[in-house]
Order: structure tokens, then sequence, then C-alpha cells
């Protein structure tokens, strides 16, 4: 080995602590980096295969009945490869021990084999006989939920006759990854489960024998999807169809898209963060650790050393560092991101995880933190030898120290000397004084961005429950229904208001963009659902016209004034006839845009500010015209008295119209957990990450600070100066640095939150850019720590300092 | 690679000048020297602190440039050359000793020479040049291990361990007590006689001049006085 490779070896070994400490900041930066995109990267790769082995469906559809023959003409769609039909019924569950009011979705399973598509992998139990008429199969996170077992009974409601089922299989989904509950914003697993049901029984029971109510295909290679759904609606229309859809459509893909949307943006912003703030500091420590090597530099130099020898070998030294970190960050990653992918395993329900590390995710790590020890290494030595060497071997001390600002203006009698060496210090070497200032405001701004979300959250929680939806509970009924539903609801015991609402699913067309989503007719005056503005006020709703959501208004593309385009994707035929009204007409777009009346055109006339969900708000009985039907509702808001709460419960259970209910605290609850396990847990890896790499940034700048001043600060001790005096001198320093890098620090971190906010902001939920103090003083309490643990061990070494040996060397 | 011409003359500096510029106020550390080095003489350039005689040093040995003025080595413009020049005339020809050493604490010092000896043509094996010196058994010693005349007898091992045309000491007992300052002295002297190294050597020890075949007094910048010595004393009679 050469010399040179030997003085690199023993170089990192006495360095330890500095190469341990930068080494340190680069693992945070490049674990975040490995562990984020790793999980994202797993669980898009375990959702295809998970799609792909339980053969996932390309478009569905409901509708109200059709014959089975028409799946027959249906396969004959362009583009269409399999059709597979369905019998699916939403009914009311009474769960034993358990009051608050359940619903469920049964679904049918084949008579013969295994279902075309969307099929259940089975964690327990036996698939249902499918001859028998009391035996289901429920999904797990229902089953979970309740502490279901193999052989527990629960009674559900179908078609108006009760029905005691018996669960003989727990299984999963592709298709129901989330159960979201029509009309929920999250999945709500102790009130909404999906349950499989042999189709034979189920079909009798809805008088579906020989027919359909839902149906799933699967798509040729080239198949154009929209195409397809146009066609496919085209044949269910005369059947009641519901409107078809393709995945990015189907509820549970939708919510799981957009969660891995956040994900992704998690997965890159943030890890591009950390690696960035990595990438620079590394690049700050390093040229600072060059620097204290001037003097050896010079030596080799002076013993005709070419510069690219030089700078080769201290490139190799940052290669070292570079490399720990590296390997560190690249192992610590792989075991977070397993166990994040094994978290998110869990939360999600896939059946099974495929761990992906891609290579280009490590490549990329390392090329960055590669470029960024280089450019580092390259900058100090580049400088360092463009000095000639008989310059060099002298120790760096510009003699140009002057009076600072402070003691200019004539305050210098304030300040004993060792604060005027603080002063000057920091004023002689401004850019260095910055780069130091920089490197802890941005671990600052790392720990407030990883903290950050959970004040924003409760914030929205806040807006959503306690400003907008104030209603304790909301119930949606089977069909729609004549208002005077209402009064049964206000009737019972307990109810304290009740107001109704019409709720109809539609598709929003303006310009060439489209949006599927809830048209929701509410009272003007209600008091429990209230549509906010900007500033929170409440909104009145005008007698007509649309008020939409700040975010569905962007989506659009649609300004104040402008007129939207409504599709209604409900046939309201039956129910409407049934309550004894004229048959009115049935509103397709198609039918719009060829007669190109004006007819479902509404203006848009404010837009409400909603953190959760995208909706669209008119006056119900406006909605109820636009429609051509009566007075009529399919849902209600209720506020309780909390004290018959349970009575409220069992009563709306004995209602056969009832078909889902919503309960406030569940949902908040709900909303709670769900952000606890994907995004806050998040957050608190990435917090704890912040915090390693704002100890590094602080630690380094110490620790570098002392190399650069020991010689000093050890003659100031030959001179009679005290360890705590000389500790006050250097660690003072640090102080003011890091007094200076925290108002430093909260802008940036403001900066990067905003930024972050505006990333995330998707169809499920926008958090707003709430910072409460606590974000701002959980950043700096953990900057503190970091500089009064860096100082504790700065000063054990201060009390190391060797006296004699500064006498003895040159200066 | 070191020279057998007798009496050629290996530098020949004229006019040099060397202004630091302390923002300021400017120090003038030379002031239009001229002076020749002949080949296989031992120089000594005798001076009180402040005089420039590192200066020149310095600039003689390429570590730096002068404001003003030309050196010639041999027969290449030491002050019109590159960097990259530069750094192959130092690797290639000159040998330096400093006043504290400035070897590298984290080689031995075998290592310390091996560093330069890598790096040179038809360079001694380190070990030989560390017996030269004396410093047969010590060899694997880290700097901080051994003595200051040890770690000096190291800085010359590895100065001359490239077999240097000229060497130049700048100050090389300076740390030392008189007792080791002798012993290294010893050593460049043998050095000079045996490889036949040109020398110059840098002091303030006005003892020192005695073993030099020309001595030369530098005052603040300028060169006040040269004279050769009719008789070399032997480094072991010195005493200071």
């Amino acid at each position: 080995m050469r010399a040179l490779d030997k003085k690199l070896l023993r170089d990192v070994m006495r360095l330890r602590g500095v190469v341990l400490a930068i080494a340190l900041v680069l693992v945070g930066g490049v674990s975040t980096f490995i562990m984020s995109l790793s999980t994202y990267d797993s669980l898009l790769l375990t959702q295809a295969k998970y799609y792909r082995d339980y053969r996932f469906a390309q478009v569905f559809a409901s509708l109200k009945r059709a014959p089975e023959t028409l799946a027959r003409r249906i396969v004959h769609i362009q583009g269409v490869d399999k059709v597979e039909t369905r019998v699916v019924a939403a009914v009311n569950l009474d769960i034993p021990g358990f009051g608050d009011p359940a619903s469920g979705q049964l679904v049918s399973v084949p008579d013969r084999g295994e279902p075309v598509f969307n099929g259940v992998y089975l964690r327990r139990g036996r698939m249902v006989d499918p001859a028998s008429d009391d035996e289901v199969v429920i999904s797990e996170s229902f089953a979970n939920a309740h502490g279901f077992e193999l052989g527990d009974t629960l009674s559900a409601t179908i078609n108006g006759r009760r029905k005691e089922l018996t669960i003989v299989g727990i299984v999963l989904s592709p298709e129901y990854i989330y159960e979201i509950q029509p009309g929920a914003v999250f999945p709500d697993y102790q009130r909404f489960g999906i349950l499989w049901m042999a189709r034979a029984p189920l079909a009798a029971a809805y008088d579906m024998e020989g027919a359909f109510n839902d149906i799933a295909l699967s798509l040729t290679a080239n198949a154009n999807v929209d195409d397809v759904v146009d066609r496919l609606d085209e044949f269910l229309r005369p059947y009641g169809g519901r409107g078809a859809y393709g995945r990015e459509d189907q509820l549970s893909h939708k919510f799981l898209a957009e969660e891995f949307n956040q994900l992704e943006t998690m997965a890159t912003v943030f890890p591009m963060i950390f690696l960035g703030v990595a990438a620079f500091l590394l690049n700050v420590v390093i040229g600072r650790l060059i620097n204290t090597e001037r003097d050896q530099i010079a030596i080799l130099k002076a013993f005709g050393y070419t510069n690219a020898e030089i700078g080769w070998h201290y490139t190799k030294l940052a290669l070292m560092i570079v490399a720990i970190g590296l390997v560190g960050g690249v192992v610590v990653g792989i075991f977070l991101g397993k166990g994040m992918s094994a978290v998110y395993q869990d939360f999600y329900r896939f059946p099974f995880l495929q761990y992906e590390l891609k290579p280009s995710v490590v490549i990329n790590a390392a090329l960055v933190a590669v470029a960024a020890g280089l450019a580092g290494t390259l900058f100090s030595v580049a400088r360092a030898v463009r000095l000639p060497p008989a310059e060099g071997m002298r120790p760096e001390t510009p003699t140009e120290y002057r009076a600072t600002l402070v003691e200019r203006v004539g305050l210098q009698r304030w300040f004993a000397q060792p604060t005027r060496m603080i002063m000057r210090h920091i004023e002689r070497r401004p850019l260095r004084a910055l780069l130091t200032v920089l490197g802890i405001a941005s671990a600052c701004g790392v720990v407030m961005v990883s903290n950050f979300q959970e004040d924003a959250i409760h914030y929205m929680i806040d807006v959503q429950y306690g400003m907008s939806s104030r209603e304790d509970l909301s119930v949606s009924f089977v069909e729609p229904t004549s208002a005077r539903a209402l009064h049964s609801l206000q009737g019972l015991t307990g109810v304290a208001h009740v107001e109704g609402f019409r709720s109809v699913p539609v598709r929003l067309h303006f310009e060439h963009r489209s949006f599927r989503t809830a048209l929701q007719g509410i009272e003007p005056g209600g008091d429990l659902h209230r549509v906010l503005d900007k500033d929170l006020k409440r909104i009145k709703l005008p007698a007509a016209g649309v008020v939409m959501t700040d975010y569905l208004a962007k989506i659009l593309g649609m300004r104040t004034g402008d007129w939207v385009t409504v599709e209604v994707l409900e046939d309201s035929e039956p129910v409407l006839r049934a309550a004894g009204f004229a048959r009115p007409k049935t509103f397709q777009f198609a039918d719009v845009l060829a007669a190109s009346q004006p007819a479902l055109r509404v203006p848009l006339v404010a837009t409400t500010k909603q953190y959760l969900g995208v909706s669209a708000y008119l006056q119900r009985n406006a909605l109820n015209r636009l429609l051509e039907e009566g007075n009529v509702i399919n849902g209600a808001y209720i506020a309780t008295d909390s004290r018959y709460q349970s009575e409220v419960y069992t009563r709306l259970k004995e209602m056969p119209r009832v078909s889902g209910t919503v309960v406030r605290e569940a949902a908040i609850a709900q909303f709670n957990q769900t952000m606890e396990q994907t995004i806050l847990f998040f957050t608190m890896v990435s917090a704890t990450l912040g915090a390693v790499i704002a100890f590094g940034v602080v630690y380094n700048s110490a620790r570098i600070a002392l190399s650069e001043r020991g010689r000093e600060l050890a003659s100031l001790r030959v001179l009679g100066f005290t360890v705590g005096e000389i500790a006050y001198i250097l660690l003072g320093e640090l102080a003011v640095l890091t007094l200076m890098a925290l108002p430093l620090g909260f802008m940036f971190g403001r900066a990067l939150c905003a930024y972050m906010v505006s990333q995330f902001a998707s169809d499920l939920y926008r958090i707003p850019l709430i910072l409460e103090p606590d974000a701002y003083s959980f950043a700096t309490v953990v900057i503190l720590v970091s500089a009064i643990i860096s100082g504790y061990l700065v000063w054990r070494r201060l009390c190391r300092l060797d006296l004699i040996a500064v006498l003895k060397t040159r200066e | 690679m070191f020279t057998t011409e007798v009496n050629g003359v290996v530098f020949q500096a004229r006019g040099l000048t060397k202004v630091y510029d302390m923002g300021e106020v400017q120090v003038h550390a030379l002031r239009g020297v001229d002076i020749d080095l002949y080949s296989g003489e031992l120089l000594v350039l005798l001076g009180p602190s402040g005089s420039g005689k590192s200066t020149l040093l310095n600039i003689l040995g390429g570590l730096d440039h002068a404001t003003a003025g030309h050196v010639i080595y041999r027969d290449r413009e030491l002050t019109a050359a590159s960097d990259s020049e530069l750094t192959e005339y130092r690797r290639y020809h000159v040998g330096f000793v400093f006043q504290f050493y400035n070897l590298i604490p984290s080689l031995t010092a075998r290592e310390n020479v091996a560093a330069v000896t890598e790096i040179a043509r038809d360079a001694m094996v380190p070990e030989e040049a560390l017996a030269l010196v004396g410093l047969g058994e010590r060899i694997d010693h880290f700097p901080a291990q051994l003595s200051g005349g040890e770690q000096q007898r190291v800085a010359i091992a590895r100065a001359i361990a490239k077999r240097p045309s000229v060497l130049l000491c700048d100050e090389p007992t300076g740390a030392l007590d008189s007792t080791t300052g002798i012993v290294v002295l010893e050593v460049l002297e043998r050095v000079n006689r045996e490889l036949g190294t040109t020398t110059a050597l840098i002091t303030h020890n006005a003892d020192i001049a005695a073993m030099a075949d020309r001595v030369m007094r530098l005052a603040d910048g300028s060169i006040v006085d040269v004279h050769r010595n009719i008789e070399k004393k032997p480094a072991r009679e010195l005493r200071w």
C-alpha cells in the first residue's frame, strides 16, 4: 500500500469523530431516500401483483336489473375481453354486542368455480357452499374490527327480511382494499363491511334469478377505457345503469391511488429535501475538514506532488466518508423500508408483500452523495493548492481582524475580550459563519417539515367536523324518498334536530374536463351541514346555482360565473313512480349533448373551503327541480342527544329504508387512525431522521471549529484562561450561530411545508398550511438539544487540549 | 540526480524582490537580491528573523513566487515557470528541510520517506535514506514517538531520498538543542560531502556559518555580505 493511502486510512481513524458525524448526516439523508422510495416501489409492485393474481377487473358498472343474456351481448363490445355479472346488495347489519348502526355490502360469488374477476384471497376458513343460503365469508378488516371468528354469526336485513348469517371464511379482496361506505370519507371497518354470499340465494332474495345488477369487465390489450365505458353505458341505460366507470374511478382503487400519490409525494419530496440538505452539509463539512489539512497539502506540494495527485488523495478521503454514510444509509434504509412496507402491508391488507429496492434508487442516492462530497472536497482542495506551498504551510490566519460593527458603534465597553473574540471571529469569516447558519437552519427546517402535519391534521378535523359537518349522524336511504320521511326521524327519542339532503352521483363537465362526484342538495338555512368560504365564514346557499369545493373548481378549471354541465348518474324513475309522481324525464349526458338543451347547466356561484373530499352543493329544492322530481331526499343529517344515542341507533337499525349511517365521532376517530397509520408514522420516522441530521450538523460545526481553533484556544489556556473561559469563546460562537440559524430555519421550514402542502393536495384531502407554535418549539428543542450535546462533547475535548504541544510546534 | 559539475552554477538569481501585501501595509521581504549558488557547495545564509532568508529559500525552492526579478535553475527560468513546471521541479530536483520538520503525523518515519520516494525517479529505498541519517532502528515509529532531533533526521532522509540536486534547509536546527542540532548538521554535512548535493542552509545562528563553503548575510531583505571560508570547520566541532 502506498504511503499516502496509509495516511488516508490513519487520517480517517484519527478523524473518526468528525467522519462519523458527517457520515451520520448522510445516513439520515440516504436512509430516508432508500426507505421512502423502496417502500413506495414495493407497494406499487405488490399492488400490481395483487391485482394481477386476483384478477382485479378494469371496468365496473352497477344497474337496477338486467337479464343475464345482456352479458353475452356486452362481451362483443369492441375492446372487451371477459365479462362477469354479479348480484350486489346493500344491507343493514346487526352485530351481536355492537350497538352502533352498521351496514354492509353483500356480493355474490359464482355458483361454480372461482370468480372470473375480483378473486378473493382466503385467509382462514373456506369459501361459501354454493347451495347454502346462510353462509358468508367476510373481509378481514371487518372481521378484525369485531373480533369475528369462523362459525360466528351476525344478522342482516336482506330485502326487508332479517337473516342469520354464519361466517365460514375470512378473506381479502383487491376490489375492497378500502371498504368505504357510500357517503363516508374514510373507511370505518366497524360500521361497514363486505360480505360474500352464494349467488343463488342472494339472487333469489332480490328477485335477480337469471339477472344481475352488477357487472365487471376486463379489456383487451389496446382497448380504450372511455370508449368501452360509453358503449357499456348505452347497453345498460335501459336497465337502470348507474354509469360505468374504469378502474381509476373504482372507489377502493381510487382511494388507494390517492394514498399512493401522497406516498409518492412523501417518498420523493421528503428524501429529496433530506438528501439535498445532507448533500449541502456534506459539502460544507468536507470543505472545512479539507481546510484543516491545508498545511499537509502544502507539504505534499513542496515535495512535488501534483495538484491532481493531491486532489485525488483527498477525493479518496471524501469518498471513504461518503461510502461509510452510503453503506450505513442503505442498510438502515432497507431495514426501515422493510419495516415501513410491512406497516403499510398491514394497513392496506395486502395478502403478501414484495419488497423491492430498485438499483436505480441506490445509484441515485450514491450519485447525489458522491457529487456533494466531491464538490466540497475539490472546491477546498482547489483553494488549498492555489496557494503557494510556502504560504500554505503557514497557518491560515488572515491577520485582518478588525473591530466589529458592534464595537465601531461604540458598544465595546459592554463586552469583555472573549465576547469580542466571538464577534470578531464571526465577522472575519462571514461566509463560513453563513454556511454554518444555513446548515443549522436547513436541519431546523427539515425537523419542522417532518413535524408540521399533525397540527395541520388537527386543524382539518376542527374545520371539517367542528364547523362544517356538525351533525352527529348522517343516514342515507336505500332509495330517494319523500321528505316526509324526516318526520319519522324527527320523532325518534333522542333526536334533537334533523335536516334532509338529496345526494346524486354525477359527472360534472366543464370544457374538456370532467369529474365524477356527488351533487349535494342541502337545506339552505341548515344548521348541521354548513358550507364555508375561504375565511371559514358560513356561505348561505343561493337559490340557484352551485357552490363547489375550491379544489374541484380548480380541477375543472372553473371560475365563479362559469356554467357547469351536470351528467346525472342515477336513474330515479322507479322511486318517483312509487312515490306517485309523474314520470320524469331521465337525464343523460348524451341526451343533453344530442339535444344541446341548456337543461342541466348550472352556474358556479361560489367556491367553498373544504379540506376533505370534493363536493358540489346546491339548495335541495333547487336540486329537486333540476332533477324534475318532487320534494325528495335520500338522506338526513341528525343531531342527537348523547344520552339517548344508543336508542337512536337501535331505532335506526329497525328502519329498513335506512341503508347506511355515518357516525361523526367514528368518522373523526377513523380519520385520525388513518392519518396516524400512514402519514404520521411516516413523518415520525422522518422527524427522527431529521433530528439525526440536525445533530450531525451542529456537532460537525462545533467539532470542526475546534480543530480549526484548537491551537489558539490552547494558547489561551497557556496564558491562564480556564477551560470554561475558552469554552465560552468556542461554544459562545456556536451558540450565537445556532440562535441566528433558528429564525432562518423557521422560514425555511415554513417554505418547505408550503411546498409539501401544494404537493399533497388530492381529491381525498388538502392539508392546510398550519404551523402551530409547537412545530416551532419542537424544531427549536431538537436543535438546542443537539447543540447542548455537541457542546458537551466538545467541552470534553477542550479539557484534554495538549498545552505543551502548542508551545513546541511552529506558528 | 546530483550533479558532478565542478563549480557549475546551479542557481542564478537577479534582482529578486518579494512584497507581501498585508492589506493596508506592504512588507518588503526581499529588495532586489542577486545570488549565485554553485554546484556541490554548502552555502549558509545568515540573518536575523525577518531578514528575508526564508522568503529567498522558498522562491529558490519553487514554493513561492517572486514579485520581481529572475531565478534561473540550470537552464530554466523558475520565475517564469508554470505551476505544473514548478511541481515537477520540486518533485525531481529539490529537497526541503524545515525548521518544524513538517512530517506527516499519520505516517511512520519509513512511510514519510516513502511518500516522497514513491513519486520520485531513481530514488533510494527509504531504509537506505534513513540509514544515511543514522535512523536505522526507529524507522517504524510515528513522528510523535520521535524526539525533535530524530524527527529532523527523518525530514532530512525524506529530503535526500530522491537524490535531489539541491537541498534547501530552513533553520534545520532552530527547534533543537545544540547537541541535537549538531547531530543534524553532521548529517547535512555528510550528505553534502558524500552525495555532493548542493546545499543551502539558512539560520540566524552565526556559529553554524563556520561549516559552510560560503556564507551570505542578509539584513532587511538585502544581501549585506558574502564571504568564503578558507577553512571549513566540521560540524561536530561547532559549539553554541
